[in-house]
Order: structure tokens, then sequence, then C-alpha cells
């Protein structure tokens, strides 16, 4: 069922609120950590060396693998998998809920990623050439670390959690797709408690630096913290970044009775395809992608008070988000937007979910983190709200509205509501 | 490679194996399941790190051999006395 009108005119049955958040970003392993690095405009990309490559950067995280899984786990998993449990068990955690006690078959798990997979292949595919590519040398893990379902797969494993999981594919749409998936199951009832959001390894994979650079669109600079520019002239490509965050989803009724804290509601979704190129994204495309979530959420652009961007640091890209961003919020004299992977460059499957968790403090702090690195705005990403640079006290917002785009053109918006 | 030096070997991969796993007090003669967390996937990691360091080859029907320290390094013995330990 897709609200169709806001959700106050819903019952609480049918209206999903966030519970709880967990996370790990290249600036942070908590939320607090998280929000306390976009406020201060820390970045969290670094220098960096990978197989074959060589040296480039990324936004890596620094997370305590340890505190959920053993060293055994770490070794028979994937570092998808390892984020998924940990962010996972801390958005629990988080969520006050009463875990031990809780029914683990009514758990739904639901994980966005952009690719997975790719890490361990070339993992195998580098140790079998020592043996001139006898497949006798190749592992019996490299099945169960590349299936599909993996990351969502081991956060299960590791929580025993015994309702649905799976993971979604959906480009660097996935983060959004993932919460948007969690509230769908539980409206149908599907589940009690959706684990929704995304993760991203892909810092891993040395295909997709190869790949960014051949397209001529991986990040170049001196200074790794000034490489990602979203919306600046000297933007020159993407910083790929790992990362993971989850968020606890349930249905307001459960929330209610068990007194829960609630970050935020959902509001409106939606998602739609370009169908018009493998890479080039489609402004009109992504304009009616989020006039669709604001109108299931009952709302008009000038109602949205921050819009997180999902702007890369490509050229194409960002001029495009810009342009369809004018289009619907052209008029609107409150909307502020923000882009916040120019602190931690593109985390992937992770980046609609993290970027949507670091702006959901702001219901609570009134403030709106900026975009880092513009020292000269390019006059094709020109929007009257740009907060650049500097973090912006616009008080505290009632919407905050989240971007997520990826290839194949894959649109996703989510837009979120204060409680 | 002597019969000291083959377990010290097993020893060994067996630490990467399972990292969690004190192996100071593993008995030989008793079965590394009744010691160690170790499952279906675990035997098949011994028995690739050995095709992997070493080129000895396990067939499938003699991955039984490998149920205790003892056992393997006796199963060993013969396919490996000629490896020089480096």
């Amino acid at each position: 069922m897709i609200a169709r009108n806001a959700p106050h005119n819903l019952p609480d049955d049918q209206r999903i609120v966030i519970t709880g958040i967990g996370l790990t970003a290249p600036n942070g392993n908590s939320l607090a950590e998280y929000r306390a690095a976009l406020l201060a405009g820390r970045s969290g990309v670094t220098a960096y060396e990978i197989r074959y490559f060589g040296k480039t950067l990324a936004g890596v995280c620094t997370y305590d693998a340890l505190r959920y899984q053993s060293k055994k786990d770490l070794r028979r998993g994937t570092r998808a998998g390892s984020i998924g449990v940990y962010a996972a068990n801390e958005a629990i955690r988080d969520s006050g809920i009463d875990w031990q006690n809780f029914d683990h078959s009514t758990v739904g798990v639901y994980v966005g990623v952009t690719e997975h997979g790719n890490v361990e292949t070339e993992n195998e595919i580098f140790q079998i050439k020592g043996y001139d590519y006898d497949t006798a040398y190749w592992s019996h893990h490299h099945n169960p670390r590349t299936v599909a379902n993996n990351p969502a797969g081991e956060v299960a494993l590791n929580m025993g959690i015994t309702g649905p999981h799976y993971t979604l594919g959906a480009a660097c749409a996935a983060g959004n797709a993932g919460l948007i998936q969690g509230a769908q199951m539980l409206r149908l009832g599907d589940c009690d408690l959706a684990l929704a959001g995304g993760v991203s390894e892909s810092i891993h994979t040395f295909g997709i630096f190869a790949s960014f650079n051949s397209q001529g669109a991986l990040a170049r600079h001196d200074d790794p913290t000034k490489a990602s520019r979203p919306f600046d002239t000297q933007r020159n490509g993407i910083v790929v970044a790992e990362g993971g965050c989850f968020f606890v989803l349930e249905r307001l009724s459960d929330a209610r009775r068990r007194g829960a804290r609630i970050y935020g509601e959902l509001a409106g979704y939606a998602m739609n395809t370009d169908a018009t190129d493998f890479v080039l994204p489609n402004p009109q495309r992504q304009a009616e992608c989020v006039r669709l979530a604001l109108n299931r959420a009952g709302l008009v652009a000038e109602q949205i008070d921050i819009v997180s961007t999902h702007a890369t640091g490509t050229d194409t890209g960002d001029t495009q988000e810009c342009t369809a961003l004018r289009e619907v919020f052209g008029h609107s004299q409150r909307t502020f937007f923000n882009n916040t992977k120019s602190f931690i460059g593109h985390s992937m499957g992770a980046a609609g979910a993290l970027e949507l968790a670091g702006n959901l403090v702001a219901f609570d702090d009134g403030v709106c983190h900026a975009t880092l690195n513009v020292d000269q705005l390019d006059p094709t990403c020109e929007l009257p709200g740009l907060v650049l640079n500097e973090p912006r006290e616009i008080g505290r917002p009632s919407y905050v509205l989240n971007n997520s785009f990826g290839m194949l053109g894959i649109n996703s918006v989510v837009i979120i509501q204060r409680f | 490679m002597t019969p000291a030096e083959i377990r010290d070997e097993v020893l060994d991969i067996l630490s990467n194996i399972t990292p969690d796993d004190d192996l100071g007090g593993l008995v030989d003669d008793k079965p590394f399941r009744e010691q160690l967390e170790l499952d279906s996937m675990d035997f098949l990691d011994i028995v690739m790190e050995l095709r992997k360091r070493h080129r000895v080859q396990i067939p499938e029907e003699e991955y039984g051999q490998l149920a205790s320290m003892g056992s393997t390094v006796a199963y060993l013995t013969p396919k490996m006395c000629d490896i020089v330990k480096k």
C-alpha cells in the first residue's frame, strides 16, 4: 500500500517511524560522531592505495569490527557483511528495544547495495593467479561471500534474525531503496520491525576505481579532504567511499506502545526510472521522482526545509540534479540544499541512508550542515538555498527530502517529517 | 618435514582458520571438533591451505583422516616427508 495522503491521515499501523539509527561513515562511527563531523566540516576522505590501480583517494571507515563479530566471523564473511553487522547492532542498541525478548522471526532485514561480489571475486582471481589460474585453488568461501543477499544474510546470522532478509540492488539509489522496502514490508504486515538501509564495501574493489577513472569520473586532488567537491567549478569526479547505515523502522502504533524515541516519520517516497541512458542522468525524470514523492506526502515543494542532494562531484551529474531541483524548488523561499558526499565521498549503497541520517539530527539541533569545498560555485549548480562551506542555523525543520540516484537511471526520493 | 614440523604447520594453519581459539592446550588424540569451533567449511580450509602451501592433494574420501591432530600428522607424514621446511 502506498500512502497517498499526509501521514496524519493514515491509521497508526500504516504510519512508519524511525526509532533507531546505527552507522559507520568515513568521518564517524555513531550518529553523534558523524553529526559532529558534519557540523565541524570534518572530511573522512584520505589517501588510499589498492591493488593494480595504485594510489588514489577514498572514504575509509574506522569502526571497531570486533565489537559484534569474532575474528573468525570477519575472516569468513565480507566487508559489506561486517559493516552491516556493526550498523545493524548499533541501530538496535540505539532503538532501546528489548532485543533479547523481541520475536526475531518478525524482524526483516532490507539492505541496499550498489554492487556486491566484486571484492570477493577480485580477491579469488588474485589468489589463483599465483597457481597459474588452476581453479582447484578457488575458495569454497566464494559462493557464500558473493551471493547477492550476503550483506543482509550476515546481519541475520549475527543477530539471530529469522524473518526475511535480502538485499536490494539499486546502484547508488540503494540506501533509500532499503528504507522504502522496509516501510513497505511493515505496511504489508510482513514484519513488525525492519532493519533497513544500505552498505558499501566498494573501496575494496579496484574495478570501481578503474572504471570511474576510465570514464573520466574519478576525483583527484593533492589534498584528499578537498577532492570531493560537488557544485564547485573545479570538481573532477567521484571519491569512492565505504560505509553503512541502518534505520530501525516500526509502525507508529508499535513505537507508541513501547514508548520509543522517534527520530522522524516517513512522509513520502518515490522511485522511478530514466529509461534514457546507462550512465547519464535525466533531470526531467529526477524532477518527476521528487514531485511524485511530494504528491504522495501531500506536500508542495515550498514545505520542504532541507533537500539532501545526491550530487557526486561529476561535471554533468551535478548540473543535471540542480536543473531538476530548480524546476521543482525554483520558487521556494524556505528550502535549503546541502551535500554530504562533500564530507565523506560517495558511499555507494550506503549513500542514501547515510546522507539522510546526517540530516535527521537537524530536527533537533535546527542546523543545516553544509556542502564542503565550494570555492567557486558552478553557475549551472546555483540554487537559492544552497548551504555552502559553513553550516547554517535554520530553526527546527519540518521536512527533510533525500535524493539518491544511480546508474541505469534509477531515481529515489524519501521525505521524512519531524515527529 | 618431520612429524613435529608437520604438526607445527597444521597448528599454524589452524591459528588462521580459528583465530579466536586458544590452541595451546590442543590434545592430539582428541577430535578437533571436540576442542575447537570447527565446521565443515573450516575443514575445507585446512585442505585448501595444505594444497596452497605445499601442493598436497587430499582426496575427498580421505578428509576423515583430518579428524584430530594425531590422525592428521600420521596421514600427512608420508605425503610431506620430502618437503623441506622453509
